[in-house]
């Protein structure tokens, strides 16, 4: 177990047609099904409404973070996919959690590298600093708890 | 106590954070290091080998207590903590499902500019 999740994909398609699709407000609601009220602006809030079907009750809230044109698109987010319906989203408990798409040329097209991080940041900042100096025993430590979840009877 | 009951994905999503923020400390890590193998400690047990006082090992058992992870039985005159291991499980099952959307996006991504 690990407090991040990397995924990589080939899209046959050029860098600029994937960014375009990601940083495109009308086009990533396209794909990623949620209706936005305006452009990706670094730095700014991103609201919007998650279109995705059963999911239409859930408000989309991101800060924009980076956007280094054709190599990286970054936002954080309280994940309001996560919730489930009926369930009052409660964006001040829920860990905001840091989403990167890195772009590189590939042969096919585009190699696309999603991460999100941060599942196990903490909300006060000088606890995360400690978290953050702790790297080395953090990962050691959630091996064990995944050896030890593995094992479990 | 209702850590066995699942009664429904929502219910258990606050303690979500609670289970990520209490294990976001490596004094607390150890310390479930330890209580990993289900046998019930005593608070003078966790504190040997730690640098750290009685006092301290017991606030870091009384958050992890408050997320769930472990809980106290009263043995005679002290306390004893054990390890629960049902809400690390919930969070690995919460990285399993936001895995899981993120693979359905990118394949609707994947269609979408390779159309």
């Amino acid at each position: 177990m690990n407090d991040s999740i990397e995924k990589r994909i080939e899209l046959k398609a050029p860098v600029s047609r994937v960014w375009r699709a990601l940083t495109d407000y009308r086009e990533f609601g396209e794909w990623f099904r949620v209706k936005l009220d305006g452009p990706f602006v670094p730095g700014q809030v991103s609201r919007g409404q998650i279109s995705y079907p059963g999911y239409e009750h859930v408000k989309w809230e991101a800060v924009v973070q980076e956007m280094e044109p054709e190599r990286l698109f970054s936002f954080t987010w309280p994940h309001p996919k996560s919730f489930e319906k009926g369930d009052p989203p409660d964006y001040s408990k829920e860990p905001t959690t840091l989403v990167e798409f890195r772009l590189e040329k590939s042969a096919s097209g585009t190699l696309l590298i999603l991460t999100e991080s941060g599942f196990g940041k903490l909300p006060d900042d000088r606890r995360l600093e400690a978290f953050r100096r702790n790297d080395g025993g953090w990962t050691e430590q959630m091996k064990n708890i995944e050896n030890y979840v593995a094992q479990k009877p | 106590m209702s850590h066995k009951s699942r009664s429904s994905v929502a219910a258990k999503r606050p303690t979500h954070a609670l289970v990520f923020a209490a294990l976001g400390d490596a004094t607390r890590l150890s310390l479930v290091a330890k209580l990993c193998d289900r046998r019930p400690y005593s608070i003078s047990r966790l504190t040997q080998g730690s640098k750290l006082t009685r006092q301290a090992i017991t606030k870091h058992l009384r958050v992890l207590e408050g997320a769930g992870i472990v809980h106290s039985i009263r043995a005679g005159r002290e306390s004893r903590f054990k390890f629960d291991p049902q809400p690390i499980e919930g969070i690995k099952q919460y990285l399993d499902s936001v895995s899981e959307q993120w693979d359905q996006a990118l394949s609707r991504l994947k269609s979408f500019v390779e159309e």
